[in-house]
């Protein structure tokens, strides 16, 4: 009798020691609740719970602009496991203030980091550290009306001067040739952006947005030159500082304008707007410079640990599982965009998919975009500027003079 | 007899106690969320703003540089400048405000209605007036767009030009102002004594001069309340700008307290020193003004 009550208590006892030595925790904090974003995302954390069902996952999905405020809060206050974020200067205030955990470790012994993130190691690395892991990534470039290019009989172009003609058989037709919204400012950073990298390449955008070169310097200079020409032949629609990207992609789908200097996250925004797969289509922004190498703007989403989470084993263990090629090819599937790891499968059915890899895997070196390239002030007025230029293009060098002041104070 | 006279005594030294205290206690949690929500944080932000400091990482003291940056800074001009036009347009409240009551001011069938009419921009959020004008506005498919489009010309595109923007937004802003001000003059009106209007009418005055020299003084109570939200209002005007233009085209239509906003705690935003020493020079801004009100009402007291 008395051995039996042994027993029936060594067995609880061994019950309740194996679900808390088994049962632990994983919270991650992700920022897209978008439907497709959220499929995605969520089909990986269903994928990671089959294979470590002793993990309990939990999963707080809040609004992006939200998430960008809140993120300052929840890393000291209550942290999670995991979360979303965005890798180059972007990720900068939160390593420079021991808020991310450092998982160089892990990129070193982990079969996948090791080997299929060559590309895009760079833009997760500061100090020499590498303190995220990318689950996505998606070429930007000119998205334009195939239709409307059809009836005026417009090749996709592939020089400048193509880009300019093109842009004088537009407007000889009554078409405002680009549209974009600047309310939020960042669309304009794209187009400079672009405009910058194929003026004058990779080295010196980089080393613009480094703070090693000034804006007032005769090779940013040249870039302005070109961005003036394309004002004027090629011009924006009108009152794009009121417009949002999502608003501005009014006149392209009417047919009011016919390109967009976007990333490919916007091709389902012009599919809601009525377009169909025959009525848009992709082409690489056109080169300016010749012979120079051409470089792309590729910016990636990554996940993070932060340096006050309980979990961090687990944490590992997701990030590790969401490197591998099923899982990232499957996840950029669902939400139309492309997978960092190389090895990774593409959806070869999407047609921007296909350019898009086409586009960035052979591109000589990969610029994160304005915005997370330059630290925050930097960009936060350097955007500015650029709209500043758009609408008072006269206005010119006083904007870069003012950027060199911003400049001289940010990176000292 | 002595016992009880002394007993009468103590009972009303109790009393009086009781008096004395039962103000201090009465105003303990108001007095204690006020130091920790209001007074703290000010002396905080003052304390702050001596540091650069992104909210996250170490501070380091900067002693006064922030404020010789901002002296220095074309945008902390470009917001006072319009902080002030906001003051001055914002004030077309009061006068436009105090003739809506007037004319509302009369009985007829049907006036509750009209009133709650006019009164309803004011209960309505502020985020949903921004977002109506910012429609209106819209030379693309905005009324403004059709008006134009009707007579042939080209719409202005109100809130991408730097030259109108603050005054679309103003105008925006003192829509529920204007109903604001209206219901404290309503009020107002229904205090109004009319013997002293039958007074003035029979000592000959009537329209203008009756407002003028019988109505107006007596709304004097009104008018300082309906001034004084007003200029607070127009001071701390962020709401109406973070979702017409955030501060745009190119910071043009930036106040005070969006600047504040946009360089310490919006998305670029890691300056939290230098947002606090525009919080600094705000709040000196204000001290002006609250410090007048208080010696009005500190007069007005005295009268009695």
């Amino acid at each position: 009798m008395a051995n039996r009550a042994v027993k029936i208590f060594s067995m609880l006892a061994g019950t309740l020691l194996a679900t808390s030595a088994f049962a632990s925790e994983l919270v991650i904090n992700f920022d897209d609740p978008n439907p497709a974003p959220k499929a995605g995302f969520e089909a990986a954390v269903e994928a990671f719970k089959a294979e470590n069902p002793d993990i309990n996952v939990t999963v707080n999905i809040n609004d992006r602009e939200a998430h960008k405020t809140a993120i300052r809060n929840f890393l000291s206050a209550n942290a999670p496991d995991i979360t979303a974020w965005y890798p180059g200067n972007r990720m900068a205030p939160f390593v420079d203030a021991g808020q991310f955990e450092d998982i160089s470790d892990l990129w070193a012994s982990d079969a996948n980091l090791s080997s299929n993130f060559e590309a895009i190691k760079p833009t997760m690395t500061r100090d020499g550290k590498q303190w995220g892991v990318p689950y996505s990534y998606y070429q930007w470039g000119v998205y334009y009306r195939a239709d409307i290019f059809a009836d005026n009989g417009i090749e996709k172009p592939t020089t400048w001067d193509g880009l300019l003609a093109a842009c004088d058989t537009l407007k000889g037709a009554g078409i405002t040739p680009f549209t974009i919204g600047t309310k939020y400012l960042w669309t304009a950073a794209g187009v400079f952006d672009y405009l910058n990298l194929r003026t004058n390449g990779y080295e010196v955008h980089n080393g613009l947005t480094a703070g090693e070169i000034k804006y007032t310097d005769d090779r940013i200079q040249e870039t302005f030159k070109n961005w003036t020409t394309m004002l004027e032949r090629c011009s924006f629609v009108d009152n794009h500082a009121t417009m949002s990207w999502q608003d501005a992609i009014a006149p392209f789908a009417n047919g009011e304008a016919a390109m967009y200097v976007m990333g490919n996250f916007s091709v389902a925004a012009y599919k809601d707007a009525g377009l169909t797969d025959d009525q848009i289509d992709f082409f690489q922004f056109p080169e300016i410079t010749p012979g120079l190498a051409r470089a792309e703007e590729a910016p990636a989403d990554a996940l993070f640990i932060p340096s006050g989470a309980k979990n961090k084993e687990n944490a590992r263990k997701f990030l590790s599982f969401i490197a591998q090629p099923e899982i990232q090819g499957e996840w950029n599937k669902t939400i139309g965009q492309l997978p960092p790891n190389s090895k990774a499968p593409i959806n070869s059915d999407d047609k921007f998919i296909v350019q898009g890899f086409e586009t960035v895997s052979t591109a000589s070196g990969l610029a994160q975009f304005y915005d997370r390239d330059a630290p925050a002030e930097m960009a936060s007025e350097g955007m500015k500027g650029f709209q500043e230029f758009m609408i008072k293009p006269e206005r010119l060098d006083a904007i870069l003079k003012r950027l060199d002041k911003v400049q001289m104070r940010v990176y000292k | 007899m002595n016992s009880s006279n002394q007993s009468k005594s103590t009972r009303s030294q109790m009393r009086s106690r009781q008096q004395q205290i039962a103000p201090w206690i009465f105003l303990t949690p108001a007095a204690l969320f006020f130091s920790v929500y209001v007074i703290l944080p000010i002396f905080q932000s003052i304390w702050i703003s001596f540091y650069a400091w992104d909210g996250i990482g170490e501070r380091q003291w900067v002693g006064f540089e922030n404020y010789i940056e901002l002296f220095d800074d074309y945008r902390f001009y470009t917001s006072l400048k319009n902080n002030i036009l906001w003051l001055v347009l914002y004030m077309l409240a009061v006068p436009i405000g105090l003739f809506i009551a007037l004319f509302l001011n009369q009985n007829i069938w049907g006036m509750r209605f009209y009133k709650s009419m006019f009164f309803f921009p004011f209960v309505i959020s502020q985020v949903v007036v921004g977002l109506i004008f910012t429609w209106f506005y819209n030379p693309n498919f905005g009324i403004i767009g059709e008006i134009w489009q009707f007579f042939g010309a080209t719409p202005p595109s109100i809130l991408g030009d730097e030259r109108y923007v603050t005054y679309g937004i103003i105008f925006a802003g003192l829509w529920p102002q204007i109903s604001y001000c209206m219901i404290l003059y309503l009020t107002g009106l229904n205090n109004v004594s009319s013997d002293q209007i039958e007074a003035g009418r029979l000592d000959g005055a009537k329209g203008w001069r009756m407002l003028r020299f019988v109505i107006l003084p007596q709304l004097w109570p009104a008018t300082f309340l309906a001034i004084v939200v007003t200029v607070i209002g127009a001071l701390r005007s962020f709401d109406m700008i973070a979702i017409m233009t955030q501060g745009g085209p190119y910071g043009s239509s930036n106040v005070l307290s969006y600047f504040m906003f946009e360089q310490a705690l919006s998305e670029y935003g890691f300056r939290m020193g230098y947002g606090s020493a525009i919080a600094v020079i705000l709040f000196l801004i204000m001290l002006i003004f609250i410090s007048y009100f208080l010696w009005v009402m500190y007069q007005d007291e005295k009268r009695g």
